[in-house]
């Protein structure tokens, strides 16, 4: 038992480190395909790095009409809370370490918690710009739940009617790949939730077209206005470790394939060479569904964010999910 | 501590305009596109003083912008380095004997970089912002 705990704790932390330094890599690609589409050269791959080094060698400015123990607190919880989804997501073909403690509805739960987090610190800071920033980033919040959860609810629901015992286990999702449960109807709803999963990213992550939280020209930071020093590289460092996060539940969900089978390779190697073909998706998915978005386009008002959300992106996430329960009802009945 | 060698990589800039004319934010403007592109060299425009290294001001200081200043300066976390864009920064330029002028800007806060002209180049402002870089190198020296 002693053991079980031991190693369990021994990988969370392995796990954190890897994600924090990942996820801190993301960002720097990020930047850097970002600047190269706007023909630009771009800062370096560990460009974040030299960031966060010299956020945490700065000073750390606590406002006067602050709440210190909220204020302080804000970044941390947003850093753990992204590292434990990080924890119940299978990598390649390792199986996740918590997986045996929560599913589907937990990781929704937890990435929530980030957000939320960083909603008390911009209430906490006394400054209206922080706090007009943390009444949007819950405007946000409450506008990209309802495809997100569409989309898990039609992806637990497939599952669920192929037979598949634990629907909403993501060890179950990455065993079963959606793709070979549907018919031609099936299909297109799961490409369309796809979509929607894309679309809700860079939401979740406050990334432009939907950073209206953070809103740098007119909120001049928004949430984070306040935040100086080793608080806001914290920020930066859950933002990283977020991003890895979105990228691979995505991947969990709609891409769960591991090349190791192809190779040929087993144990320890299968796991590396699945693990840096896992890195590699969460890549490219970050590329398409955050780098090319938020270099094309110009940020959505506020009341657009809830518009597109609701309505639009809504009905896409409904209609996928009824076209998957059309398509196993068709197949009932041939 | 350990500042410069990542100071060198990474600088964030806030730009604080008090009563410019507006050549000199343009010029600063242009100093961030695509042809210059200060991000290679990590420099970035930040919307709070909070997150800033450096402090741009353009402008000759009005009246009512002297306090907005000083406080714009004291919420930046130290180490902090202040450059003065433009003449007017310097000694009022083609305002100097204005009757709501009271600046220059190193009457209200310290100066450590100039960067003269009217309108500075945006070569001239990227020079400035690696003689921050150097100044800061010298502050954590000990040297100023």
């Amino acid at each position: 038992m002693l053991t079980v705990i031991l190693q369990t704790v021994a990988a969370a932390v392995a796990f954190s480190v890897i994600g924090i330094v990942v996820g801190l890599f993301l960002l720097g690609i990020d930047r850097r395909i970002s600047a190269r589409m706007q023909a630009r050269i771009g800062p370096i791959l560990i460009q974040p790095f030299y960031d966060i080094r010299k956020l945490f060698s700065k000073d750390n400015i606590v406002p006067e009409n602050a709440i210190p123990s909220i204020f302080h607190a804000a970044p941390i919880v947003a850093l753990a809370s992204s590292i434990i989804v990080l924890l119940y997501l299978p990598i390649g073909s390792m199986m996740p370490i918590l997986g045996g403690y929560g599913d589907l509805i937990l990781v929704m739960y937890l990435l929530a918690v980030p957000s939320l987090a960083m909603v008390a610190g911009g209430f906490a800071s006394g400054s209206p710009y922080a706090t007009v920033g943390s009444q949007r980033e819950m405007v946000s919040m409450i506008a990209y739940e309802l495809p997100l959860a569409s989309a898990v609810i039609a992806i637990a629901w497939l599952l669920y009617s192929s037979g598949i015992s634990d629907p909403f286990t993501l060890q179950a999702i990455v065993e079963n790949p959606v793709w070979t449960l549907v018919g031609p109807i099936g299909f297109i709803g799961l490409v369309v939730l796809m979509l929607t999963l894309a679309w809700v990213t860079p939401a979740e992550l406050s990334k432009i077209p939907f950073d209206s939280p953070e809103a740098e020209t007119e909120l001049a930071g928004g949430l984070l206005v306040e935040y100086s020093g080793k608080n806001l590289g914290l920020f930066t460092v859950a933002q990283g470790v977020k991003t890895l996060v979105m990228g691979g539940l995505a991947v969990a969900i709609f891409f769960p394939w591991n090349i190791s089978p192809l190779l040929g390779l087993s144990s320890y190697a299968a796991l590396a060479v699945d693990a840096v073909f896992f890195f590699l998706k969460v890549v490219l998915l970050m590329i398409i569904s955050v780098t090319a978005i938020r270099t094309g386009l110009a940020r959505f008002r506020i009341t657009h964010v809830v518009t597109i959300f609701w309505v639009y992106l809504g009905l896409a996430g409904l209609l996928g999910l009824s076209l998957i329960i059309l398509d196993s009802v068709v197949m009932g009945v041939l | 501590m350990t500042l410069s060698s990542s100071f060198k990589r990474s600088l964030f800039v806030f730009h604080f305009n008090a009563g410019s004319c507006n050549g000199c934010d343009i010029e600063i403007v242009a100093a961030i596109t695509p042809r210059y592109d200060p991000e290679r060299f990590g420099v970035r425009l930040v919307g709070s003083p909070k997150h800033a290294d450096v402090l741009l001001v353009t402008g000759p200081v009005t009246g009512k912008m002297a306090p907005r200043l000083r406080r714009v300066y004291d919420q930046m976390a130290d180490p902090k380095v202040v450059m003065c864009i433009g003449t007017c920064g310097q000694s009022g330029g083609v305002f100097y004997d204005s009757y709501n002028l009271e600046g220059p800007i190193d009457q209200i806060i310290p100066v450590d970089v100039y960067v003269p002209g009217c309108a500075p180049r945006p070569e001239a402002i990227i020079h400035g912002v690696v003689t921050a870089i150097t100044k800061l190198e010298r502050l954590e020296g000990g040297e100023v």
